[in-house]
């Protein structure tokens, strides 16, 4: 695979085929997440569509590191995104999950999920500038922009974000990127849950530099970054034992610790952060608003009464994603971008009325 | 439509006082903070319940009567002109905070609520709401979300769209939308984003829960003076490039100083081509250590005088010139311009040059305050308007400066919306086909065009009559540069 290939003609050729045709198209990164998107298989739905690979259209087209963005084609490994970052010192604020150590641009804005930080970097969808896309008509669409602000026109790129390659082939994005942090320290304090969302309540109220908060099988761990004179200051606030250079923050994202190899169906819980506990084995993330959760009963009522919404973390993701929410507004919406739905039906995002 | 029926329709639902239509009693609704645009609705509505907002949308829905919903009428592209056959939905009386939720630190508020009050509110626990537009005082916090408003303090904390968790919003078919919550995110094409700055073109935000924020502990503001625009400029992009991201960071040229410090003496060195405020917070260590990098930063990007404000008072102090900037304008000239485009920062000095170059050309002064930190222009252009043809010059050097914003890769709007004032430039920033998908995706909410009809999409046959030019950041050879 080049790292560097403009593939924009053939893809907008393949999209227009394909809405002459009427033929659905299952659209193609990595594949790293291909696991939230097929009920009951661990393999490729390929008898619901054509495959149209994006990863061949790759590399970093613009990086001016003080601007702070960077612009990129889709089938950029977040890997090489990232590495071409952090060797000017900075990185995507919304650290993206990178499961089995995979995954594209593209397909982490499709999947919209973000990582650790956040709560306090803020989340994937926030970080997107502005798209260069496909609509399932074939038609190529630029949307936003590379800079900060910008309010001409509906936030079609934001849109894009968890949208499931359903409203448009994704080819480039502009996301904005943070300068890394100059001093980082992990605090890690024994204790149990419901304290544990105690003082994540409290520290939520108070002017401190945490970027991420993970509770698991006992213990609290707090993630300190900014100047190194107040990370110290905090350090020595919120308490426990101080760990530099902490690995565990990419393996939770990437989901790599012990929890996530565990046996029992994983639900993705994300409510208000004050939520009650459940008696099942839990990993809390995002100071409380982001809980992973071991169990065979459905949890979306559950989380209804919290406020908040529960997915499976599995094949069934990203059916019941979409499911949770209005169906007929839905339903236009994803006319008025692919009104033949040729783009990435596996996602079921426009079931039939039966 | 028969009015008579829609007028009686909406007797029967609401009371006699929440129903304007005495021309004299709607003269303060026919524009809003653009007020070279005006127009008369037919009737102004102002429900004091949801159930009176839904009753209205019913009715208009029914009768194809196009409705027009207002905040607090602060918005500065005249995104709630009104239709001189429609309906302005004002929601300013529904202005209730609902529920200020301290352990999930967020506030469930009512549209009408102003911007200023959620932050008062929340004060006595510390906390606040971050996103400061400068109308905060008067702007309510539905407006902000129709208009994804910014302010002073974006840069470090985000819009609109960064600060809101939840919404409601009743959409023209009468069904409410309840997107996202107290939580992080929400399954589901994220709506939340796509009505974050949709103008009330998509629906009526009826609740919004807000992020609330712990208060800064410390805070310093600096004022930097330079002799030459370009360098102030050059300095921008280096501090944010060296990693920092202060809370605020703004640039006045020489006009925007002389015309603040003759308004309120704010103190700000006369004899500066331009000067940069730079606010920095957080923990008292952090904000020390952040205060001397930024301060070797200026001197060594060619500031020849650095003060730095510790006191509240002297904060304050620096700041008013700032935000009397406008208003001290008005005293200087007859009639101003604001623009409002976005820009990358590495390109601010060039931009500014090409304003200049523009300002001497069309022969109209043009005054430079603006969010530096964020690529996010004002300029202001000096004109009178009862001079002939000066009104005229300074809307044909707006739309220069403008599509000057989209040649650079920046954008026509950054804050203040489409709304009518820049629907000619929209075509300029977008092709056929962008601003055709918007409009499929008006019709999948709104098929029949009641919501704010006519505003921030423009029609491709108006783009058409106009000889809309379609830039693509950068790629038309130094547009600017050929147009004089």
């Amino acid at each position: 695979m080049a790292a560097n290939a403009d593939q924009q003609d053939r893809l907008v050729e393949a999209v227009g085929a394909a809405f002459a045709e009427r033929l659905p198209l299952q659209i193609a990164g990595s594949g790293s997440k291909v696991f939230l998107t097929e009920p009951g298989t661990s393999r490729g739905r390929a008898d619901v569509g054509r495959l149209l690979s994006v990863a061949e259209h790759s590399g970093v087209t613009e990086y001016r590191p003080e601007e702070l963005v960077v612009t990129a084609r889709a089938g950029t490994t977040l890997k090489e995104l990232e590495q071409q970052l952090a060797r000017e010192r900075q990185m995507l604020p919304f650290e993206p999950p990178r499961f089995s150590g995979a995954g594209t641009l593209g397909g982490a804005i499709a999947s919209g999920l973000s990582g650790p930080g956040r709560p306090w970097y803020g989340s994937l969808r926030d970080a997107v500038l502005g798209v260069e896309m496909i609509n399932g008509r074939g038609e190529f669409l630029r949307f936003g922009g590379q800079v900060m602000k910008n309010v001409a026109g509906y936030d079609v790129s934001r849109l894009q974000a968890g949208a499931f390659g359903t409203l448009g082939v994704l080819l480039s994005a502009s996301i904005k990127i943070l300068p890394k942090p100059v001093h980082e320290l992990t605090c890690v304090i024994a204790l149990e849950a419901e304290i544990a969302l105690e003082r994540l309540r409290e520290w939520a109220r108070l002017p401190l530099p945490i970027t991420a908060t993970c509770h698991v099988d006992g213990q609290l761990r707090v993630r300190l970054s900014g100047a190194e004179s107040a990370v110290v200051w905090a350090a020595g606030h919120i308490g426990g034992d101080v760990v530099h250079a902490e690995p565990f923050w990419s393996q939770v994202r990437n989901h790599e610790i012990d929890f996530f190899k565990r046996e029992g169906t994983l639900w993705r819980l994300s409510l208000p952060p004050n939520s009650l506990l459940t008696d099942e084995p839990t990993l809390i993330e995002w100071g409380g608003a982001l809980r992973w959760v071991r169990s065979e009963q459905a949890m979306f009522d559950w989380a209804r009464q919290q406020g908040g919404y529960a997915l499976p973390f599995n094949g069934d993701y990203s059916t019941q994603y979409f499911l949770q929410v209005d169906r007929g507004l839905r339903k236009r919406i994803k006319k008025a971008f692919d009104p033949a739905e040729v783009l990435n039906p596996l996602t079921d995002v426009v079931p039939d009325a039966n | 439509m028969s009015r008579a029926i829609v007028t009686e329709l909406l007797r029967a639902n609401l009371p006699a006082r929440s129903l304007i239509t005495d021309p004299k009693a709607l003269k303060p609704y026919e524009t809003d903070g653009l007020t070279a645009i005006r127009e008369l609705p037919w009737l102004v509505a102002l429900p004091e319940n949801v159930r009176q907002v839904e009753a209205v949308v019913r009715i208009c829905r029914g009768h194809g009567v196009p409705l027009v919903a207002r905040g607090a009428g602060t918005g500065l592209s005249g995104g709630a002109r009104p239709h001189k056959d429609g309906i302005v939905l004002g929601l300013s009386k529904l202005n209730k905070i609902l529920e200020v939720d301290i352990d999930n630190c967020v506030a469930r508020v009512e549209p009408g609520v102003r911007n200023q009050a959620i932050s008062d509110a929340v004060a006595k626990h510390r906390l606040y709401y971050a996103p400061d537009p400068s109308s905060q005082i008067a702007c309510s916090i539905g407006g902000n979300v129709a208009e994804n408003s910014g302010g002073v303090h974006c840069l470090k904390y985000g819009l609109t769209v960064h600060n809101v968790v939840g919404l409601t919003v009743l959409t023209v078919d009468g069904s409410f939308l309840e997107l996202g919550g107290k939580g992080l995110d929400s399954p589901g094409y994220d709506l939340m984003a796509l009505l974050c700055g949709s103008e009330g073109m998509l629906g009526i935000v009826t609740e919004v829960t807000v992020r609330l924020l712990p208060m800064p502990p410390e805070k310093r503001v600096l004022l930097a003076a330079f002799h030459e625009v370009k360098a102030a400029a050059d300095v921008v992009g280096n501090i944010i490039g060296q990693g920092l991201v202060p809370a605020g960071l703004e640039m006045m040229d020489r006009l925007a100083i002389e015309a603040a410090e003759d308004y309120v003496h704010a103190g700000y060195p006369r004899e500066a081509a331009a000067i940069l405020l730079c606010e920095l917070d957080g923990v008292e260590a952090e904000v020390e250590s952040n205060l001397s990098f930024v301060s070797h930063l200026l001197e060594e990007g060619g500031a020849y005088d650095i003060r730095v404000a510790v006191e509240p008072e002297e904060q304050a102090r620096f700041w008013m010139g700032r935000k009397a900037a406008f208003p001290a304008m008005g005293r200087i000239s007859p009639d101003y311009y604001c623009m409002d485009g976005t820009i990358p920062r590495a390109r601010l000095s060039e931009v500014l040059e090409n304003i200049e170059q523009l300002s001497r050309h069309y022969g109209l002064k043009v005054a430079n305050v603006f969010h530096a930190g964020d690529g996010n222009l004002h300029p202001l252009i000096l004109y009178d308007a009862n001079e002939p043809g000066q009104l005229e010059r300074t809307e044909e050097m707006g739309g220069r400066i403008l599509e000057l914003c989209v040649a650079v890769g920046g954008s026509v709007t950054g804050e203040h919306g489409v709304g009518v004032e820049k629907l000619d430039q929209m075509c300029s920033q977008f092709s056929a086909t962008e601003l055709d998908q918007f409009h499929r995706l008006k019709a999948a909410f709104d098929p029949e065009l009641l919501l704010n009809p006519g505003k921030a999409i423009p029609t491709l046959s108006r783009c058409s009559e106009i000889g809309g030019m379609h830039v693509h950041d950068g790629k038309l050879p130094f547009p600017h540069l050929e147009r004089f």
